[in-house]
């Protein structure tokens, strides 16, 4: 197990390596500067500003100092929040982020794998095609018209929640919906199809065949079973959350990194892009191994490995 | 000897797509206490389907049984409710199933899907129920079972699984055990082995074995009575003797000529001409008769009825009927009549 964890760490630095590697070099062939208004400068200011944040050096020294300066946890400073480090920007924003990210992610999980389960209990009855089909608008429609349209009706017209702030949790209660819809879509879908082949595996009949009712094959027999691959698409749901987050964020006015990226991309400030980008990556590789490590401990033929067969 | 199951014109059919699949089309047999019936016959003959029906086992959405009657303890289990099959199911009747490698759960511990039916319908305590699956697992000769208790499936390998599924389905000493091809999946070295438990635990406990198989040559060790399937229907039905020395189907007669026996080593074995029935359209007629070549005019018109042969034995060929012409059987039926009527003849003198 441990030679194993280390192995995954490994893997989880060239990943992150290469991410950074990638988004460096894109990032410098972008055009457009992170200067507002660059025609306005004259040659001096470019000049004094270049030296500044280090521009001035040829890209490999750039790139070299980057890499040196992650490693000891400085991801640069912002060129438009009053030169503020980005680390301390990202950890300011961390917060709201977060909490979004959890809510949506638990929530929409359980109620995806509850649609999922019932769907395929009762398949092929209107319950199945009621949670498909809200499955399916749960996966065509974008997260942001969601957004907007919570907004609009509960917000504005029955005035129930707050339309766009960031105090307490009633505040976050739309944004967390408009989120978990994702999920939610997801779970369902991947917790009908495991599921719907559980029921007809052997097992199941020979669980039959000991003369448990249907509820007792179901919750005794099935559903673990269809559960444990569930952990595999927790990474893909995740990558989703944070995708969606920068527009939810947004349309919330919440404070989180996801608004504070749209920001910086809107005004080319390279440092914030870049290290949202990375500790984006980061924190989507570590979601992976944790995945990875669940699945092995839920499942018994992973956690067993290299036990005796006999 | 008692009657403990009675099948009667029992006929199953699957709705599918392209049409009616009529699986089983007018079943009879019975089942008597303490007895093992094997059921043969090739591959999509029914006999799954047969078994299964007899614990409600089918598919729920397109399997209908259209007509007759499972008669177990007087109650006709093909009008039972899903409630009363289920107070059944594993307590007076169980099953083995074909593939070890899936038929067990594979996220419970070995120890816990023993105890289940235990817990179920014995209403035992954990630790008596836990003392019990300890013994089962020594009757079924798994060593160590103290540990192997607490270990998961995929610890197990495939014999030794199939043995835990045999150590369920004997857990409340149900009086039928139905075993559809226990041994089919298995490697021929752990063939043996599982087929020597069965014959160990049929002397041990007093359970009305249904063994199922495709395999005539495994028949002969392991049952009582055999009855052979074919196109939904069974075509011949006697004692092992009877079906093995005395057949009087072609069916059974191309089933005894596949067999490989010990003097015939370097011939190539014997293959029934021809393939089964179509069940979504069944034939007019003997099911068998295009494949069958004794075949006469009256197969392809109207199905045989079971000729009786003996007490015991039972026939659907038109050659039993009275009118029909003497054929002989090919050669390794032959001999073995004739190595029969010889037995027959030697246990008449030491009669006497
Ligand atoms: N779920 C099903 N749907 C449609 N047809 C089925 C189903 N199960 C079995 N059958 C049909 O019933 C017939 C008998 O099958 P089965 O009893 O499994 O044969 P076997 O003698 O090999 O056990 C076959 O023709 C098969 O195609
Ligand atoms: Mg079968």
């Amino acid at each position: 197990m441990a030679k194993y964890l280390i192995k995954r760490v490994i893997y989880l630095v060239i990943t992150l390596f290469i991410i950074t590697s990638l988004t460096f070099f894109l990032m410098k062939f972008l055009p457009g500067s992170p200067f507002q208004n660059e025609e306005k400068l004259s040659e001096e200011q470019r000049v004094i500003l270049d030296e500044k944040y280090g521009l001035d050096e040829p890209i490999p020294v750039q790139y070299a100092k980057y890499m040196v300066n992650i490693v000891k946890g400085d991801l640069g400073v912002s060129f438009q929040f009053d030169n503020q480090p980005v680390t301390d920007l990202l950890i300011k924003r961390m917060g709201p982020s977060l909490q979004l990210g959890f809510q949506a992610m638990f929530i929409g999980t359980l109620i995806g794998i509850l649609l999922g389960v019932l769907a395929a209990m009762f398949q092929n009855t209107w319950i199945d095609y009621g949670s498909t089909f809200l499955a399916v608008l749960g996966k065509s429609i974008p997260s942001f018209v969601f957004a907007a349209l919570l907004q609009y009706v509960i917000g504005v017209k029955l005035e129930l929640l707050p339309v766009a702030a960031w105090d307490g949790f009633a505040s976050s209660i739309m944004p967390t919906i408009a989120l978990a819809i994702f999920p939610v879509a997801t779970a369902a879908r991947f917790m009908r199809t495991e599921l719907i082949e559980v029921f007809g595996s052997d097992y199941i009949t020979l669980a039959k065949a000991k003369g448990n009712s249907r509820m007792e094959v179901s919750f005794k027999h099935a559903i673990r079973n269809g559960l444990i691959p569930l952990v595999t698409v927790l990474g893909p749901m995740a990558v989703g959350l944070m995708t969606g987050s920068m527009v939810v964020e947004q349309i919330f006015s919440i404070p989180g990194i996801g608004e504070q990226f749209v920001k910086s991309i809107q005004t080319n400030d390279f440092p914030i892009i870049m290290g949202t980008t990375i500790f984006f990556a980061f924190l989507l590789t570590v979601i992976i191994l944790i995945v990875d490590i669940l699945y092995g401990i839920i499942d018994p033929r992973i956690r067993l490995q290299g036990g005796d067969k006999s | 000897m008692k009657k403990i199951l009675e099948v009667a014109d029992l006929n199953i059919s699957f709705h599918t797509f392209a049409g009616e699949v009529q699986a089983i089309r007018g079943v009879d047999f019975d089942l008597y206490e303490g007895e093992t019936l094997a059921i043969v016959g090739e591959s999509g003959s029914g006999k799954s389907v047969t078994t299964k029906s007899i614990m409600r086992l089918l598919p729920t959405g397109n399997s209908e049984i259209k007509k007759g009657k499972i008669l177990f303890e007087d109650k006709d289990i093909a009008k039972a409710s899903e409630k009363q099959m289920q107070k059944i199911r594993g307590k007076d009747i169980s099953m083995i199933f074909q593939d070890p490698m899936t038929s067990l759960n594979p996220t419970m511990t070995v120890g816990k899907q023993i105890m289940e039916p235990l817990l179920k319908h014995q209403h035992l305590s954990k630790s008596k129920a836990k003392e019990r699956a300890l013994h089962l697992l020594e009757l079924v000769g798994i060593p160590n079972p103290k540990e192997r208790l607490k270990q998961y499936p995929h610890q197990f390998s495939g014999g030794m699984r199939q043995r835990v599924v045999i150590a369920i389905a004997l857990a409340c000493a149900p009086k039928i055990l139905i075993a559809d091809e226990p041994t089919t999946a298995l490697d021929v070295t752990i063939q043996g082995q599982i087929l020597d438990l069965m014959k160990d635990l049929q002397k041990q406990i007093e359970t009305s074995i249904i063994f199922i198989t495709h395999d005539l040559g495994v028949v002969a060790n392991v049952a009582d009575r055999v009855a052979v399937m074919y196109g939904g229907k069974i075509v011949e039905i006697g004692t092992v003797d009877e079906i093995f020395y005395n057949p009087q189907h072609p069916y059974t007669w191309g089933l005894i000529s596949s067999m490989p026996s010990l003097d015939s080593k370097d011939e190539e074995l014997y293959v029934i001409p021809g393939t089964p029935p179509d069940l979504l359209h069944p034939p007019k007629g003997d099911a068998f008769a295009p494949r069958n070549h004794y075949a006469m005019k009256i197969d392809l018109e109207e199905d045989p009825p079971m000729f009786k042969v003996s007490d015991t034995h039972f026939a659907a060929t038109w050659l039993l009927h009275p009118d029909a012409p003497e054929v002989e059987p090919p050669v390794a039926v032959q001999e073995r009549m004739a190595k029969f009527q010889a037995k027959q003849a030697a246990s008449l003198k030491g009669e006497k």
